[in-house]
């Protein structure tokens, strides 16, 4: 573990639901080019945490957040920072595939970079993020064909796709294989693994051996709180809090 | 709980096996008579729409023929003739008029739908609501005063100024459930690839439920292109061609109610045919909106 300053520092970050705290001072550093796996029971502010990650929180209804996150140092929460520029720097993977309808399984890749005018080669971009959320091979000759035909896990790796064809520097996947079978969930874990040479990852997960098997970091939220943070191997081995033992034990959750 | 069934459960057999069938058989006549009753009201609601159909079908189909669909009227006295400057000038007022009511209808539409929960929205919703309860008659007039009077002249657009009001309320409710449709997590998927709000709108939501908004906007235009009331006193009519926006036109409605009202056995004979036309234009209109929607909800998601 180098000494290098985060790509994510979250510093007393707080957020409200109307009048509901769902976050509450949560601090914690994101190592550039490794997997951050948030765990805790239904309804702790995992998903809360990530939406913050990229302001996608503040779009709710009623919604708000306090504190600090810096990218790289720059203030996600000041003035100067646009939230759509940063949601180009932050993508994001959703729990259940949510590809464009109307759109082909090219059109879908391209999404990000069309809607943005932003200009390239996009064939060279489609084959590119297929062919790293292992999906070329399946797809490559009905790139034409509407990405509802593709099946449920294909579908995930192609939002996956279509995320990282805008060339994140942080990804944030909230809970990206749950509405998978464990087929489909090894290849999205494949894909995590091969990402984070790349990539910053923050993964939110309700399965234990998922967050071991992806993760270097892990943090442990309960109630809206930071309970523990720290490597995997030690919050899964020798956790220093009793709640938190208790959860990846299976006691409670 | 299974205690307290239990004594019961105990007396019942014998209590149910005596009283079984009058119950039950009193309940198929219920189920007889409500679904008799069913059936008379359909009968009874499908009888004006059959008899309409037959009317305008049987006394109309004598008339049809091209000279019918592609000659001016014949003045009174000659037999022959058409309504080609009416059905054209109905094609011609209803297109003018998509020009004012699809803007402003999807538009404000997908303002409901969007951003339409605060009072802006609130008040735009009740607009639209006692909008669409206002007579079509009433409509005419307000074009009447909106553009008739200052141009000192009856017109195209007048009419056109008319059927586009009308077509905006409903256009905009129908719009908004459409656009309500498309699913929280597409606007989400669209929003977190650093889309701006107002092109996720455009080019993801509206893309989208675009087929059910070409539906929405085609039933609007059949129901704008069947109205009388609001185009008496603003197209007014034309025995002639007419391309001018700033000229008096002819169209279907009118003339139907102009050779109806006539005391001529010929252009009574023309009003059932003009009927004809106008029921087969409305017709094709709402058949091309439910060919759509089916295909929308067969086709791949």
């Amino acid at each position: 573990m180098t000494a290098a300053r985060p790509k994510l520092e979250v510093e007393k970050l707080n957020a409200w639901f109307g009048t509901t705290r769902a976050l509450k001072d949560i601090s914690l550093g994101v190592q550039a080019r490794s997997v951050l796996a948030i765990i805790g029971p239904s309804g702790c502010g995992k998903s809360t945490f990530v939406r913050c990650l990229n302001r996608m929180h503040e779009l709710t209804p009623g919604a708000r957040s306090e504190g600090t996150v810096l990218l790289d140092g720059e203030d996600l929460f000041s003035g100067g920072m646009d939230p759509v520029r940063l949601r180009r720097r932050v993508g994001m993977v959703f729990q259940r595939p949510n590809v464009f309808p109307t759109m082909s399984i090219r059109e879908n890749v391209l999404a990000g970079l069309k809607l943005n005018g932003v200009r390239g080669d996009y064939e060279t971009i489609v084959q590119k993020t297929l062919q790293q959320t292992a999906l070329w091979d399946e797809v490559k000759d009905r790139l034409g064909e509407s990405g509802m035909r593709l099946s449920g896990g294909q579908q995930q790796r192609l939002c996956i796709a279509r995320a990282l064809a805008v060339e994140p520097e942080v990804l944030l996947m909230d809970e990206p294989a749950s509405a998978l079978d464990p087929i489909a969930t090894a290849k999205v874990e494949e894909l995590i693994d091969e990402l984070k040479e790349h990539y910053t990852i923050v993964i939110v997960t309700h399965n234990m051996q998922q967050a071991i098997r992806v993760s270097e970091y892990t943090a442990f939220f309960y109630m809206g709180e930071l309970i523990e943070y720290g490597t995997t191997k030690k919050i899964f081995t020798h956790p220093e809090r009793r709640q938190t033992e208790d959860y990846v034990t299976g006691k409670f959750g | 709980m299974k205690e307290q069934a239990d004594p019961m459960a105990a007396e019942m057999p014998r209590a149910v096996a005596r009283r079984t069938p009058s119950p039950y058989r009193w309940r198929r006549a219920t189920n007889a008579i409500m679904t008799g009753l069913c059936a008379l009201m359909v009968a009874i609601a499908v009888v004006p729409l059959i008899s309409i159909l037959y009317l305008v079908i049987s006394r109309g189909i004598g008339s049809l023929s091209l000279t019918f669909f592609t000659h001016l009227p014949a003045p009174v006295g000659e037999t022959g003739g058409g309504i080609g400057n009416a059905l054209v000038g109905t094609l011609y007022i209803v297109g003018l008029a998509c020009f004012i009511g699809l803007p402003f209808g999807i538009g404000a539409g997908v303002f409901l739908a969007e951003r339409g929960d605060g009072k802006l929205g609130h008040a735009v919703r009740f607009t639209a609501e006692v909008l669409s309860g206002v007579p079509s008659v009433i409509i005419g007039v307000v074009a009447y005063g909106l553009v008739v009077m200052p141009m000192h002249r009856f017109s195209a657009i007048a009419g056109a100024v008319a059927l586009g009001i009308l077509m905006v309320p409903t256009l905009a409710r129908s719009t908004e459930e459409m656009v309500r449709l498309v699913p929280r997590s597409l606007r989400e998927a669209s929003l977190a690839l650093g889309v701006p709000a107002w092109k996720t709108s455009l080019f993801v939501v509206l893309r989208t439920s675009l087929g059910g908004l070409v539906n929405a906007a085609l039933l609007s235009v059949a129901r704008a292109a069947g109205e009388t009331a609001p185009l008496l006193f603003t197209a007014l009519n034309n025995q002639y061609w007419n391309f001018r926006p700033d000229q008096p036109t002819a169209s279907l409605t009118v003339q139907i109610y102009n050779y109806a009202i006539s005391p001529y056995e010929d252009w009574h004979q023309k009003a059932w045919g003009a009927a004809l036309c106008l029921l087969l234009l409305v017709g094709l209109l709402s058949l091309t909106a439910r060919a759509l929607a089916g295909r929308r909800q067969t086709g791949p998601a």
